[in-house]
C-alpha cells in the first residue's frame, strides 16, 4: 500500500470505530481529495463529519479547540504545512497550553495533519518542514512517518491521543511502496525504530531521510562500515533511550534531518547525547541538514538544495575519521567521492 | 426568586468580590495580573439569565464577572487567584484563565479574541451532535481588529450556527481609545457584512441585556444561527490592577463619572427592597469570607518538572 493510502485507511478506521472524530480541511471533499488522503471520506461519513472550510486556519484551529471541548476529536489537513504558521496563536498559545493552563480539566485531542511539499518548484512558502518549530513547544506531540506502516499506526495514535499531536506527512513520501496491515493498530507516540542494526555509528534520521540513511548504509556496508539506522518517528516527545543506548554502543552519531540545523531536531540530538552520554562519543557528532537558507524555486537550484544519501554517506565517513580509531580497516580521511 | 432580583444579585455578588479582590490586592497574597470586571457587570448577569448550565461561555482575561455569573464556583476562583492547587486551573492559569466545565465556564484566554473560535467550535460541536445548546462568545472593542473575528462570524454564519457573539464595548484597549483604532463605524451594523442579526444595547441595563441575550439564544436554539449583541459598557478600573487608571491620566474623569452614574447595579437597586439588598450583602459577604479564609489555608501545587541538577 501507498504512503498516502495508508493515510486515508488510518483515518478511515479511526472514523469507522469513533463516532467523534471528523475531518476538516481546505479541499478535504474535493476530488483529487488533499493527494488522495480525504478521497471518499465525505461519501461514507457524510458532509457533517468530511468538509471543506473557508480560506480561515487560525479561528478553524480554534473551532477544532472547541469542539474538543464538547467530546469530539477533529483532524486538521493542511496541503502545506507553511498554513499552519497562521495558525501559531491557537496551537502554541492555546491548544499546546490547555491541558496543563487548566490543570487537565479540558484536555484537546486534536490532530493537525501538515503536509510538507518539497518538490515543483515550490518555493520557500510551499515547502518548510518546521517539524522543529513545533517540537520546541511543551503541550504537542510531534510525529514524522516515514514508512506506509507507521503512516497509518501514528495517524491511529495521534487521533487516540488525548493532547494535540501535530502529524507531518512529506508529500514525496506519499508514492512509497510498503507493508501496511489491515484494521486498527497503533505505532506508539514516543518510540523510534531502529530500522537498520550496526555497530559503528548512530546514523539518526526524520522523516524521508530513513530511506537515505538506509541507502547509505548499505553503500557503507559494501566499505566494512556497520551504521545503525534510526527512525526517530516522534520528535516530541523524542525517544532518547534508544537514541543515546544506540549511540553509546557505537559511540559516534549522524543526524540526518529534513529541516534546517539551527535550534532544530537535530541540534537537540546532540545536545541529548552531549548531556547523557558524553563518555560514550569518540567522535563529534556530525548533522546533515537543510542549508541555512529559504528553500529556492528554480530546477537549478532546488535539486541541489536538499542533501541525500550521499551526504549522510559522507558524514559517516567524516565522524569515522575523526576522534579516537573506530579500527576500521580502510577509514580516510580522503573527502567522499561518491557513488551516492 | 423575580428576574429583577436575580440579575441585582448576580451582579452585586461580582462587585463585591472584585472590590474584595482590590482591597487586599495590595497585600500580594494574589500575585496574578488580573483584570477587574468592575462597572461591567450587566452585560454577564444578562447574558448568563439566558442561558442555561448545558450552554457555554467563552471569554477572555476579565472573566471574574462571567465565571461567578454562569455559575463557576467562587472558592475554586479565589483559590486559583491565591495560586493554590485547589484553584479552578490548580495554580497554573491565574486569574486570567479560569474554567469550570460543569458550569460551562470554557477555559479563559489571555490572547485578545482568543476565546471567539471556541465558542465557534462549542457551537460547530453541538451541530454534529444534533444537540440544541448556545454557545457564547464574549469579546471586547480590541478583538473586532483581530483577524480571527472575522474568521469566526464568517464561519459562524456560514455553517448557521447556534452561536451568540456578545461584544462587550467599553471603549478602551488598554490605554488605547477606540477612536484611535476603528473608523467610526458601529460595531453592530458591521454585521450585515455576515449577514449575522445583530442589535446595540445598554450593557448598563441588565434587563436590556438579557432581553436581548434570550432572544439570540432562542434564535441559536432553534438552529437559526448566531447574533451579536453589542453591548455598550465601560470599566472602571485600570486594564490590569485595582486602581484607578483616570487619576494617572490615562482618562477623562468626566468621561468616567459619567458612566459611574450609569451604574449597572445603582440602576436597579429600586427593584429590590432594603431588606432584600441587606440580606444579599450579608450572604454575598460571607459567601466572600468563607472564600478567603479556604484560599489562606489551601495547600500550594507541587512543580511537575524536575531537572536532574536540582538533585546536586
Amino acid at each position: 500500500m501507498k504512503f498516502r493510502e495508508a493515510v486515508r485507511a488510518a483515518t478511515v478506521e479511526v472514523m469507522r470505530k469513533d463516532a467523534r472524530v471528523f475531518v476538516l480541511g481546505i479541499g478535504v471533499p474535493d476530488v483529487k481529495g488533499i493527494f488522495g488522503t480525504t478521497v471518499g471520506l465525505a461519501d461514507e461519513f457524510g458532509a457533517d463529519r468530511a468538509f471543506d472550510i473557508p480560506l480561515s486556519e487560525s479561528a478553524v484551529t480554534g473551532i477544532c479547540v472547541g469542539a474538543t471541548f464538547r467530546g469530539l476529536r477533529p483532524i486538521f489537513v493542511h496541503q502545506r504545512i507553511d498554513f499552519t504558521m497562521l495558525t501559531m496563536d491557537q496551537i502554541v498559545n492555546h491548544a499546546a497550553k490547555w491541558r496543563a493552563m487548566f490543570h487537565g480539566a479540558h484536555p484537546v485531542p486534536l490532530v493537525i495533519r501538515a503536509i510538507v511539499g518539497r518538490g515543483w518548484g515550490n518555493g520557500p512558502q510551499h515547502t518548510q518542514s518546521h517539524h522543529g518549530t513545533f517540537a520546541h513547544i511543551p503541550g504537542l506531540k510531534v510525529v514524522v512517518p516515514a514508512t506506509p506502516h507507521d503512516a497509518k499506526g501514528l495517524l491511529i495514535a495521534a487521533v487516540e491521543d488525548d493532547d494535540p499531536v501535530i502529524y507531518i506527512e512529506h508529500r514525496w513520501l506519499h508514492e512509497e511502496d510498503g507493508e501496511v496491515p489491515d484494521g486498527y493498530y497503533e505505532v506508539p507516540i514516543g518510540k523510534a525504530a531502529v530500522v537498520r542494526a550496526g555497530n559503528d555509528v548512530t546514523v539518526a534520521a526524520v522523516g524521508p531521510y530513513v530511506g537515505e540513511a538506509l541507502k547509505a548504509a548499505g553503500a557503507l556496508a559494501g566499505e566494512g562500515v556497520s551504521a545503525e539506522v534510526l527512525d526517530l518517528r516522534t520528535l516530541r516527545p523524542l525517544d532518547s533511550e534508544t537514541l543515546l543506548a544506540s549511540v553509546r554502543r557505537t559511540g559516534r552519531l549522524v543526524v540526518a534531518d529534513a529541516d534546517w540545523g539551527p535550534c532544530g531536531v537535530s541540534a537537540e540530538l546532540l545536545a541529548v547525547t552531549a548531556e547523557h552520554a558524553f563518555g560514550a562519543l569518540k567522535a563529534p557528532p556530525v548533522r546533515v541538514t537543510w542549508p541555512d537558507s529559504p528553500v529556492p524555486s528554480s530546477q537549478a537550484l532546488e535539486p541541489g538544495f536538499y542533501p541525500g544519501a550521499r551526504q549522510i554517506h559522507a558524514a559517516v565517513r567524516y565522524t569515522l575519521s575523526r576522534g579516537a580509531s573506530a579500527g576500521l580497516a580502510g577509514s580516510s580521511t580522503k573527502p567522499f567521492e561518491g557513488p551516492f | 426568586m423575580s428576574l429583577e432580583r436575580s440579575l441585582y444579585e448576580a451582579m452585586l455578588r461580582m462587585r463585591m468580590v472584585e472590590e474584595t479582590i482590590a482591597a487586599i490586592y495590595p497585600d500580594r497574597e494574589i500575585r496574578s495580573p488580573t483584570h477587574l470586571y468592575i462597572g461591567q457587570e450587566g452585560v454577564a448577569a444578562g447574558v448568563c439569565a439566558a442561558l442555561g448550565r448545558q450552554d457555554v461561555v467563552a471569554a477572555n482575561y476579565r472573566s471574574h464577572g462571567w465565571y461567578l455569573a454562569k455559575g463557576g464556583s467562587l472558592r475554586a476562583m479565589v483559590d486559583e487567584l491565591f495560586g493554590r492547587a485547589t484553584g479552578c486551573s490548580g495554580g497554573w492559569g491565574g486569574s486570567m484563565h479560569l474554567i469550570d466545565v460543569d458550569a460551562g465556564v470554557m477555559g479563559t484566554s489571555a490572547i485578545v479574541g482568543g476565546g471567539m473560535s471556541h465558542a465557534v467550535g462549542s457551537a460547530l460541536a453541538d451541530r454534529i451532535l444534533g444537540r440544541a445548546q448556545v454557545s457564547v462568545a464574549v469579546f471586547g472593542d480590541g478583538a473586532v481588529e483581530e483577524g480571527p473575528w472575522h474568521e469566526c462570524l464568517n464561519f459562524a454564519s456560514l455553517k448557521r450556527l447556534p452561536v451568540v457573539f456578545v461584544c462587550e464595548n467599553n471603549l478602551w484597549a488598554a490605554f488605547s481609545p477606540l477612536k484611535d483604532r476603528q473608523p467610526p463605524v458601529e460595531i453592530h451594523e458591521r454585521m450585515k457584512a455576515y449577514g449575522i442579526p445583530s442589535e446595540l444595547v445598554d450593557g448598563n441595563d441588565a434587563l436590556a441585556v438579557h432581553r436581548a441575550a434570550a432572544v439570540a439564544a432562542d434564535r441559536a436554539r432553534r438552529g437559526h444561527g448566531p447574533s451579536l449583541i453589542e453591548c455598550s459598557t465601560y470599566r472602571w478600573l485600570e486594564h490590569c490592577g485595582p486602581n484607578d487608571d483616570v487619576a494617572q491620566g490615562f482618562r477623562p474623569a468626566e468621561e468616567l463619572e459619567g458612566w459611574k452614574a450609569r451604574c449597572p447595579i445603582l440602576r436597579m437597586r429600586s427593584l429590590v427592597t432594603d431588606e432584600e439588598d441587606r440580606s444579599i450583602r450579608a450572604a454575598v459577604m460571607r459567601e466572600i469570607e468563607d472564600a478567603l479564609a479556604h484560599a489562606r489555608r489551601a495547600p500550594w501545587p507541587e512543580p511537575s518538572w524536575k531537572p536532574a541538577y536540582y538533585e546536586v
